[in-house]
């Protein structure tokens, strides 16, 4: 079970009346894991509505795979009940960490790439999918800092933890450009080492910038249209690998309803430029 | 060198205010503090805004920047145990009421208390009202051991200041809130009505003992016998019915809704 290789949105509550009236044509809806782990009321009612139309993707913010804790095995449990509930196209996370000694500090914070750290991505990624009896994505991070003792290229990080243990990745293609020029790295070079048939799903979003000394500095805001840059990106990596199911992520002052399906649109327009440049 | 384990305590230690992790760096190491400010900002920024999320009436009550303030106070005292964040801020009210400067504020714990329960009330289970007609069979046939079982998301709270009319005082349309002369002990009870509607009302004090009793197991009769002077048992009766909160009864003892 795949999604579509079609645009997909992230699912807003306030958008629900126009969704169910309106059904617009995408290919998939996706939501935070967590905020669907209560016992019941309007949000699982949505989503059990939704689910009817459109393929789901499940994304965790949760788990901290890349921190040194063990796996919650309760947040496990969790998953697992919300993954057999909806039965997801696709279940994902992310290459970070959130929780420490117990404390969650829900943000997706960055790792060093070290052998230590390789090994303990594996073996959490490897628990994952046996709890949840099914594949998942991972996806590439947003990154603000690096740390001296990284020795190992997050291009070759993320091949490496697929390769073993046989999960699919995640690309985000905003992430890459918000890490490669906070790095003043070149986002071609790194989309060059990715290992692109592993993708499973493409998230495309919004940030913001900033001025630092050095030069430009992105924040991963999720929280406006999606850049030229990255469109660019986007285009580029369609073309060399055909389309491929594309979030739109818009998360913080989330607009209307139109404003996202427009972002969509020139997902599609992408997605389906290339599927007839591929049939001609 | 670092282990991972003593790089994410460092990592958290300069979240909590700390300078970076020492192995933290950037292509100009000059800027890594303010580089790795946005991890600082993200996590205060994210956890204060679950914590507004569940306590939007203790937002407007201190004002925003107030709110922000007190709200880093408690995340520094209370971090989330759980990635789940709709289930983290339980202790917020008994941090407010620990406060200094909100000494003189004795109702701000108790509407954090509504909130709470709103909130708990909006994601409890599901559970689907029983048809007058079932109940009424039942209640013959039970006579003094009828149980009556109520909607998971019901709460009552026994408070000692009007929190029930100060929260419905900052809700659009709400009366205002009371005067010092009107100022008495509430009793509010709080459930969900079908899917999305969270009931937050002030109800007679004997009205929320009888609710009580039945949540902790007690049959009707003996409910409606601790409900205490000025009970009024149909109003109590079209409350619960109107909000569609009974849903299962049985006889004491047997088993069954």
């Amino acid at each position: 079970m795949t999604l579509p290789r079609k645009p997909g949105l992230g699912f807003k509550p306030e958008h629900f009346p126009t969704i169910a009236e309106t059904r617009p044509d995408l290919g998939f809806f996706e939501i935070h894991a967590e905020n669907y782990m209560g016992a019941g009321g309007l949000p699982h009612a949505m989503l059990q509505r939704l689910r009817e139309d459109y393929a789901l993707s499940v994304h965790g913010v949760g788990l901290s795979i890349g921190g040194p804790d063990p796996l919650d095995r309760g947040h496990l449990a969790r998953l697992k009940a919300l993954c057999d509930r909806y039965d997801p196209e696709s279940f994902s996370e992310h290459l970070a960490w959130a929780s420490h000694g117990g404390a969650w500090m829900h943000d997706l914070l960055p790792l060093p790439y070290t052998q230590e750290t390789l090994n303990l991505v594996c073996d959490h990624v490897d628990e994952v999918q046996e709890h949840l009896g099914r594949q998942m994505l991972l996806e590439n991070p947003a990154t603000y800092v690096l740390f001296d003792n990284s020795d190992i290229p997050e291009t070759a990080f993320l091949s490496e933890i697929s390769r073993r243990t046989g999960c699919g990745l995640l690309l985000d293609v905003n992430n890459v450009f918000v890490s490669c020029v906070n790095h003043r790295q070149d986002p071609r070079a790194y989309l060059a080492e990715f290992p692109l048939a592993q993708i499973g799903e493409v998230h495309l979003a919004g940030h913001e910038e900033e001025d630092l000394p050095s030069g430009p500095f992105l924040i991963d805001s999720h929280g406006r249209e999606v850049a030229e840059p990255v469109w660019a990106l986007y285009a580029e990596i369609v073309s060399k690998i055909g389309p491929l199911p594309s979030l739109i992520e818009w998360d913080n002052d989330v607009p209307a309803f139109p404003v996202l399906m427009a972002e969509a649109e020139r997902a599609r327009t992408i997605l389906e430029g290339q599927s007839h440049a591929l049939a001609s | 060198m670092l282990s991972h384990r003593d790089f994410a305590r460092s990592f958290r230690d300069a979240i909590r205010g700390g300078v970076a992790p020492e192995n933290a760096t950037a292509c100009q190491p000059a800027e890594t503090e303010r580089r790795f400010d946005v991890y600082r900002n993200n996590v205060a920024h994210s956890l204060s805004q679950a914590l507004a999320r569940h306590y939007p009436v203790i937002e407007r009550l201190l004002g925003e920047e107030c709110f922000n303030g007190t709200a880093r106070l408690f995340i520094d005292q209370y971090p989330p145990r759980t990635p789940v964040l709709t289930e983290w801020g339980e202790e917020f009210a008994a941090f407010l009421a620990e406060i200094e400067t909100f000494q003189s504020l004795t109702y701000l714990p108790d509407v954090a208390q509504i909130e709470w329960a709103r909130s708990r009330a909006y994601h409890s289970a599901d559970a689907d009202p029983m048809m007058p007609r079932d109940l009424q069979a039942i209640a013959q046939e039970a006579g003094e051991k009828l149980r009556l079982f109520l909607h998971p998301s019901v709460q009552v709270l026994q408070m000692l200041t009007p929190a029930g009319s100060i929260w419905a005082s900052q809700q659009p349309g709400g009366a205002p809130a009371p005067t010092a002369a009107q100022w008495a002990p509430e009793t509010v009870l709080i459930a969900r009505k079908g899917l999305a509607e969270v009931v937050t009302r002030t109800v007679p004090a004997p009205i929320g003992r009888f609710i009580s009793a039945l949540l902790n197991g007690r049959t009707f009769a003996e409910a409606q016998a601790s409900a205490g002077e000025g009970f009024e048992l149909n109003a109590a009766f079209l409350l619960l019915v109107e909000n569609a909160l009974i849903v299962g009864a049985g006889r004491k003892g047997g088993n069954g809704k």
